[in-house]
């Protein structure tokens, strides 16, 4: 269809309910490249599988079971790093989401615009700082910061509740979950506020003075009406967040201790899957050592899947098909 | 919309035309080497000097000793690297040889208040006990037995141990377990192993950085390490029963003592070497390449390399803390080179 | 409504804006700290040899990383060559005709699967496909590391995350628009590119934004594909000098002016995914005044 200004010049043959060549060409093309995304997933799978076959025989699922990781004895197990990828995990979407969507909360609605964007672009570029310069940050600045501030007041404070002092003891060194936990949260907010920012700001501004309209203040707007709609596109940004805090390895590594031993203590130094693999993967030459590690790659993929399907049911419970959007 | 496409597409072609245009002037010879980290800065000097002189361009990469052995049985490069030498049965399931061609050593490093560089004396099973945690405060009755006139505070000991793995750990547990029986049983020799006490870092940077920032801490670094970061060494009894001090020279006391000609496919560690002046955690570095290389001009390149390293880069060596391979040892190894090593049927040596 | 005042409303109104200024202010001050180190230990390993001259070894003065400098912005390009349209085109599929297949919420789950893996398997997995020896009927390719191969782990890595921030954003768009661009006759595939995207323009950005970012940071995946070199890049075929292979090196040796030059590498990528930004940004704006 031919526009020119606002007067059209000419229109299209009419398709009769058929699509054109175009259109067809175009919904394959994006089905293609939606399963390229298939492909790769299938196929790093099934090599993480292969490579893993000498220690799935031998250990069987005695590996989730064991938190020995001895390379003198070639006895190796899983509890360690999944306890320590869950909690440290789990630690840093505690602290960054509520901060994340605060922060795009800010840019979108109380910010001056030019702060906006400058705000807005720090935070983007915080994605591209290497993994390493966090790690080293964190084990020279943040460290010495945790042992010597932080943890003691959180066990000062805390601490003194039945039950807390096992996840507060007193002493720590700065190495452990607590810390990976807040490196983790650090390197994850970028992209959660970035995406959040977005999804926020594509709200339409007539929904908002609608409910500015019937009388509610920002904070009521914003929840009943702007977080509402873009419910989808903060999961999303949750997922983003999720995935690098699962897969971050040279970070973790820093500051997390690197210790096999399990502990309730959150000060206390443990491992994640990652940083496991980023520790021993380059050094690894024995056959059970190699396939042990690739097996953990592999009980890392199974854990997102439990995560992303749990997730998916909540959010199926809360789902509007964006067709209501209108 | 099309203007940008257009845009696109320009900066598409140009980077793809700039990536795929070939350097200028000569195809020089080009060498890929991959393995231990802890050899990559004099490797990469010597690379250096050496292209400045005949324009071959060697490449070495510290990816890991088990990067590097993986690496060549691929070959996908030209020579690997690793600092725990492999034994004759996996060199021949491979068809490689082996052969060293840089030291250097391990020095446990301490920060006590009070105790300076070199001040403190530790023996073997000394070390071990720590290691393991039966030895767990500084005041203890064995420290104090081989330190008399120290004054050692009532502290816990932090032993700090690496928690990547590191052919400076295989070394490291190699000589602990020479020295100490429990050692060798209950935790044993590795790149990586299960420590019984203690806090990992994560590379010599990781345990330096723990041991400057940790009152009571031990760890052990490469010699490099403690003489650029200024930490405080200890000395070590050796084999001889005498004490120590790290030492260019102590480290080539120990490779110079070593029983090379014994050794089949030159699989010596030079831990726990006797000789009055040895450092007793000393470490060689090995390269490795296959018996039957194929790519005649690479490799005949790829010895004169290592030759000129051997004779003319001692004194690089020396810059960077390290420690050349003695000219007996290094003789033997070119020998090696002539009559095991083959390029397209050809000999690669001299 | 029941029993609320207008006062508590207001109060709580401001209360949530006081604690979400303040909690901005942490976070915000943590990630400046971050960006001030990197931007203060970095400058001084700046200057002109940094530039345009080859690495050189420790304990001599001089020497840069324009090679490194070079090789990550090609390996970079060449992964968004393919990373950022495959997609792009994913996410559109699952927004645009994910409703109408069964395919699609597969699709999203194992899209998200793949956001969470850590980047050294991906860059284990290319290894294995492009980087060792492979013989098959007539063809063969590998045994060596390269340039292609660590663009192809950094596409992987971004692809994910291009798709699903595209998606993501592709949906937010009202359908009203959708619909009345239908409604005139125009072609699915022109509505799509020409409306919806318009109008998603900015969100998009960032998804492309975000995943360059992130690649130019990952080190372990290019570790196992294009290595790193100390010499200019003879081709896409070869080891290839990158800035963040050479950080991890740098950063792990015990001598200070490598340390330095680590910190300074480290502040070039930073600088150069901002100049992209800002670029990428302002093109989009122009765009606007014009159409």
């Amino acid at each position: 269809m031919k526009v020119k200004g606002n007067i059209v010049t000419s229109t299209p043959k009419a398709h009769s309910g058929r699509r054109g060549w175009a259109d067809v060409f175009f919904k394959a093309l994006t089905a293609v490249s939606a399963g390229v995304v298939v492909l790769l997933i299938v196929a790093i799978f099934f090599r993480l599988v292969w490579d893993a076959r000498p220690s799935l025989k031998e250990f069987g699922l005695g590996f989730l079971a064991s938190s020995e990781w001895n390379q003198v004895t070639s006895h190796f197990g899983a509890v360690s790093s999944i306890f320590g990828t869950c909690v440290s995990t789990l630690i840093a979407m505690a602290l960054a989401v509520p901060l994340s969507l605060i922060i795009a909360l800010l840019l979108v609605e109380l910010a001056h615009p030019v702060v906006s964007r400058i705000v807005g672009t720090s935070i983007e570029l915080l994605a591209a700082i290497p993994s390493i310069i966090y790690g080293m940050w964190g084990l020279f600045v943040l460290r010495p910061i945790m042992q010597e501030t932080v943890e003691p007041w959180l066990h000062g404070r805390f601490g003194w509740i039945p039950g807390l002092d096992l996840l507060l003891p007193g002493s720590g060194d700065g190495l452990g979950m607590l810390t990976a936990g807040v490196i983790l949260a650090l390197m994850v907010l970028p992209f959660i506020t970035a995406v959040s920012r977005d999804s926020l700001a594509m709200v339409p501004p007539v929904l908002k003075e609608a409910a500015h309209g019937m009388g509610s203040t920002t904070w009521e707007a914003t929840r009943k009406v702007s977080l509402r709609y873009c419910r989808s596109g903060i999961a999303g940004a949750l997922f983003l967040g999720l995935g690098r805090a699962l897969g971050e390895t040279m970070a973790v590594t820093f500051v997390i201790g690197n210790s096999n031993r399990v502990s309730a203590s959150l000060f206390a130094a443990s491992n994640t899957i990652a940083s496991k693999l980023a520790n021993e993967f380059t050094e690894a030459d024995e056959v059970m050592h190699m396939s042990s590690l690739v097996e953990l790659a592999l009980v890392l993929f199974v854990i997102t899947f439990i995560f992303q399907v749990l997730a998916h049911l909540w959010l199926g419970r809360q789902a509007r098909m964006s067709g209501v959007h209108a | 919309m099309r203007r940008l496409m257009i845009a696109g597409l320009v900066m598409c072609a140009a980077l793809l035309w700039v990536a795929t245009s070939s350097a200028p002037a000569q195809q020089a010879v080009a060498i890929t080497g991959a393995g231990a980290t802890f050899p990559q800065p004099i490797y990469t000097a010597w690379a250096f000097e050496y292209e400045k002189l005949t324009h071959v361009k060697l490449n070495y990469q510290g990816i890991g000793s088990g990067g590097g052995i993986k690496q060549i049985k691929e070959s996908t490069v030209d020579f690997g690297a690793s600092d725990a030498p492999l034994k004759a049965e996996e060199l021949n399931a491979s068809e490689l040889v082996q052969f060293p061609l840089i030291m250097g050593g391990v020095v446990p490093v301490v920060h006590v208040k009070g105790i300076t560089a070199g001040q403190l004396k530790l023996t073997g099973p000394l070390l071990a006990d720590i290691y393991m945690g039966k030895v767990a405060r500084w005041n203890d009755e064995a420290i104090r037995k081989v330190n008399p006139d120290v004054n050692l505070p009532d502290q816990a000991i932090t032993a700090v141990y690496r928690s990547d793995g590191s052919g400076t750990t295989w070394v490291f547990t190699n000589y602990l377990s020479k020295v100490s029986a429990t050692w060798a049983v209950k935790v044993g020799v590795e790149k990586s192993v299960a420590w019984p006490v203690g806090v990992g870092g994560k590379g010599n940077p990781g345990v330096a950085s723990y041991v400057q920032q940790v009152d009571g801490s031990i760890g052990y670094v490469e010699y490099a390490y403690a003489v650029e970061n200024k930490l405080a060494h200890t000395q070590m009894e050796n084999r001889a029963g005498k004490f120590v001090q790290p030492t260019a020279e102590a480290f080539t006391a120990a490779a110079a003592n070593a029983a090379w000609k014994n050794a089949p496919g030159y699989y010596m560690v030079l831990t726990h070497q006797p000789g009055d002046g040895s450092w007793p955690i000393t470490g060689a570095s090995f390269i490795l390449v296959h018996k039957n290389i194929k790519g005649a001009q690479t490799a005949k390149a790829m010895f004169k390399f290592f030759d000129w390293c051997y004779h003319k880069g001692t004194e690089a060596a020396a810059k960077l803390y390290y420690v050349p391979i003695p000219e007996n040892v290094y003789m033997m190894v070119e020998e090696t080179w002539k009559s095991d090593i083959r390029a397209d049927g050809m000999p690669v040596w001299p | 409504m029941t029993g609320r005042s207008l006062a508590w409303r207001r109060t709580k109104d401001s209360a949530v804006k006081t604690l979400a200024v303040a909690a901005a202010f942490v976070g915000l001050f943590f990630l400046g700290w971050i960006l001030w180190e990197v931007v203060a230990r970095g400058f001084g390993a700046l200057d002109w040899a940094f530039f345009t001259e080859l690495p050189r070894p420790p304990g001599q003065t001089g020497g840069g990383l324009a090679n490194a400098i070079v090789g990550t912005i090609i390996i970079t390009g060449l992964a968004a060559l393919m990373g950022v349209p495959v997609g792009m085109l994913a996410g559109v599929y699952l927004a645009e005709f994910g409703r109408e297949s069964r395919f699609a919420p597969a699709v999203r789950f194992l899209a998200n699967v793949l956001m969470g893996i850590p980047s050294i398997v991906v860059g284990v997995f290319v290894y294995a496909l492009l980087v060792m020896q492979h013989r098959m009927w007539f063809l063969s390719w590998g045994g060596h590391f390269s340039a292609y191969a660590g663009a192809v782990a950094l596409a992987i890595i971004m692809l994910p995350l291009v798709a699903r921030t595209t998606e993501d954003m592709l949906n937010l768009v009202p359908n009203v628009l959708r619909e009345s661009a239908l409604a005139l006759g125009v072609p699915r595939w022109r509505a799509t590119l020409g409306v919806v995207f318009r109008s998603a323009k900015s969100g998009l950005l960032t998804g492309v934004l975000l995943g360059i970012a992130r690649v130019s940071g990952e080190t372990a995946p290019l570790l196992f594909t294009a290595l790193n070199s100390p010499y200019w890049m003879r081709g896409i075929s070869d080891p290839t000098a990158n800035l963040t292979v050479t950080i991890f090196s740098y950063a792990m040796s015990p001598y200070s002016d490598w340390k330095q030059q680590a910190w300074g590498a480290s502040l070039v990528i930073t600088a150069g995914v901002l100049l992209m930004t800002v670029a990428a940004r302002l093109i989009l704006r122009k765009r606007i005044q014009w159409s």
